[in-house]
């Protein structure tokens, strides 16, 4: 018998998304999060977060951070960012052991934070047992 | 640690924003997964990513286990100057791992 690792939860997930956003107010809009909607192999997904900001000196995009609700962890990656990226935009490859929510969120300069989500299907999961 | 690809213009014109790819090597090994003999396969995750330009830091990463093996990054940065673009992917013993860029900038 092999005991499965403990699982994140909906609400893993959202401990893990108040630890990032604090008492702030987490808004929908400004990120776009481009993920395939239905993947065969969840051991690499390509995943872009493409966040709506002009990236001066007074006004860009801080962080990035990437969450999901069905991976043994709810954190993906945190990506750091400053007015010299000229773009909001990363893309990286990612691991997801079940179909589910992925969540993206980008702190600005200004303090606020802005949200996009994605609900994607994993036909085979990454981190099964061989 | 391992082999690394980046890519990087090697001419850019300046205040042109540029894509920076970068991967590396590793099977960024999750710590969940069980191996042959039935047993935890020890964690071994690629944690932390730093890109510098002429020693200035334009993007870093924190990375946990549900990165994909051989970690893919890509990003952009405004070509400001010629000079020196470094990458540094750290993982959780703290070995790093050290690759530079030449980029001419006019």
């Amino acid at each position: 018998i092999v005991a499965r690792p403990a699982r994140a939860t909906p609400e893993s997930m959202a401990s893990a998304i108040k630890a990032f956003v604090g008492e702030a107010e987490v808004q929908t809009g400004k990120v776009a999060l481009d993920i395939p909607p239905l993947v065969e192999n969840g051991n690499s997904v390509p995943l872009t977060v493409t966040v709506e900001s002009p990236m001066t000196q007074q006004d860009f995009v801080r962080t990035i951070a990437i969450f999901n609700e069905k991976n043994p962890q709810p954190n993906v990656a945190v990506f750091h960012l400053g007015p010299r990226a000229g773009r909001a935009v990363v893309s990286t490859r990612i691991r997801l052991g079940d179909s589910q929510n992925i969540v993206a969120i980008a702190r600005l300069s200004d303090g606020t934070f802005w949200s996009d989500s994605a609900e994607l299907i994993v036909t085979l999961p990454a981190c099964v047992e061989s | 640690m391992a082999r690394a690809l980046i890519n990087v213009p090697s001419k850019a014109k300046r205040g042109e924003i540029i894509e920076i790819k970068a991967l590396v090597s590793h099977p960024m090994e999750t710590g969940y997964r069980t191996g042959p003999d039935g047993g935890l396969v020890p964690r071994d995750i690629i944690s932390r990513f730093l890109c510098t330009y002429n020693g200035e830091e334009i993007f870093s990463a924190d990375l946990f286990p549900a990165i994909a093996a051989n970690p893919f990054l890509s990003f952009t940065t405004v070509a400001t100057e010629s000079g020196r673009i470094a990458f540094r992917w750290i993982d959780d013993k703290g070995q790093a791992h050290l690759e530079t860029a030449e980029i001419v900038v006019e």
